[in-house]
């Protein structure tokens, strides 16, 4: 049977690796292209890679010659998200060498694209990030931009519209649990992963190795993605590029 | 030389950098004279069915590939889709197969499932074959397909996988090999199947 995805986060500022805390303070990690290769040796399940710094407003090309070099120390599935517009870029980010691409505000912003994306490339290759919020009634916003736009968009009326579209894979992130340590938000990947048929990855908050258990345990998510716990030693510690080792992947995988 | 086959579906880099990790010389081509010159080729492919058996065709690669995987010899190796399209037809599509072993691409039936199958999941051999000659023990392999190849004969299956149902992970037929997983994006367990081929 199919084992339940661990995945590390890289978030890039340009050619910097760095960190953010609930989608700001920027701390600066190290040298991705390190950070890759140790990934790598460390043989993680997967890896999802995020250039944060692309500004949406200004007219950026993403940088396809560093991310080549990133692609090249990795024998092992890789996404990437940060400023897809358009079938051109996706085409370019798949000849480089990952196999995903992750959209966020460019889908919400251009009606079309999710679709085309998928005509184009297959379900499997299309992950879409959602990141949200909660509102003052307990309800769930969905926010783009790096969580600095707030949309009026119902979130479980926008899950059954990619749903139907066929997108491959969901991550959900909660933004105020993001950078947190404080565990993921369970009733929100709960109740977006049983309403899901693909996959779904739960973001935002992991800060131990209970909070990946118990997401495992407690909703249908099929992989369980962090930032921080994997980048740095211990909150409020430095940096130490870090993976479960085959003694806590049994744990957590119950296997 | 093995020739990794360009039909513009999805991510080819990634094997050639797994083939430059071993120090086996690969090359990534749509050139009829390349592939005319391979000693190995290679078939990968992501996507959709139509889609890639269109490019296949459009690209008019296919009398060249043919004189050399039916009248040559030349080992081949399919990648997932590029697997799929060596059947007769897929349930994904409405155009004909490759037709070089005989089976058509099923749907997984288990609405239960997580469909596409995506992940990291194991193979039982059902065979001994070169290509998959002295794998790790724990080997694991990457998966990510809504579909698999439900071969006519199942004596061409060397290995198998759990996912609701068994279903044909990989397999041989003469000189052509075709696997559902990704070997190159799975580590050290990937690696060794790769070499395995290369040897072949």
């Amino acid at each position: 049977m199919i084992r339940k995805r661990i995945i590390p986060v890289l978030q890039l500022d340009g050619e910097k690796l760095v960190k953010t805390v609930l989608f700001k303070r920027k701390n600066y990690v190290g040298d991705p292209i390190n950070a890759v290769r140790i990934f790598n040796d460390l043989e993680v399940d997967e890896l999802i890679i995020l250039d944060i710094s692309i500004n949406h407003e200004i007219k950026e090309t993403l940088n396809f010659k560093f991310l080549k070099n990133l692609a090249s120390e990795c024998f092992m599935p890789l996404s990437y998200g940060g400023g897809i517009k358009n079938i051109i870029d996706a085409e370019k980010i798949f000849k480089l060498g990952f196999e995903k691409i992750i959209v966020n505000t460019s889908v919400f912003e251009n009606n079309l694209l999710l679709e085309e994306l998928i005509k184009h490339f297959g379900s499997q290759s299309i992950v879409h990030s959602i990141d949200v919020k909660k509102n003052f009634f307990n309800n769930y916003n969905i926010y783009i931009k790096n969580g600095e736009k707030k949309l009026k968009i119902d979130l479980f009326e926008w899950l059954k519209k990619v749903e139907d579209l066929g997108v491959g894979e969901l991550i959900i992130t909660n933004i105020s649990k993001e950078g947190t340590w404080s565990g993921y938000d369970n009733n929100l990947i709960e109740s977006v992963s049983k309403c899901m048929s693909m996959p779904v990855i739960a973001n935002g908050g992991c800060g131990s190795i209970e909070h990946i258990k118990e997401i495992f345990k407690n909703t249908k998510v099929s992989a369980a993605a962090a930032g921080s716990f994997f980048v740095y030693q211990k909150k409020g510690m430095g940096v130490l590029i870090n993976y479960l080792n085959k003694h806590e992947l049994k744990e957590v995988l119950f296997l | 030389m093995i020739i990794i086959i360009d039909l513009n579906l999805g991510n080819v880099g990634s094997i050639f950098n797994m083939f430059e990790k071993i120090g086996v010389s690969s090359k990534i081509s749509n050139r009829e004279n390349d592939i005319l010159k391979a000693t190995k080729l290679i078939l990968p492919g992501v996507g959709a069915f139509d889609s890639g058996i269109e490019k296949i065709k459009k690209n008019n690669l296919i009398n060249s590939i043919e004189n050399k995987v039916l009248d040559k010899s030349t080992p081949i190796l399919g990648i997932c889709l590029g697997m799929q399209m060596m059947l007769e037809s897929s349930e994904e599509g409405k155009k004909k197969g490759l037709g070089w072993i005989k089976g058509k691409v099923t749907k997984f039936t288990d609405h239960n499932l997580k469909i596409p199958h995506m992940g990291w999941n194991q193979v039982r051999k059902t065979k001994n074959n070169k290509l998959t000659n002295n794998l790790l023990s724990d080997s694991r392999f990457y998966f990510v397909h809504s579909y698999f190849a439900n071969l006519k004969d199942k004596k061409n299956q060397i290995l198998q996988t759990e996912y609701g149902e068994n279903f044909t992970s990989a397999f041989n037929l003469k000189n052509i090999y075709g696997v559902q997983f990704h070997p190159e994006k799975s580590h050290k367990f990937g690696m060794k199947l790769l070499e395995n081929f290369s040897k072949i």
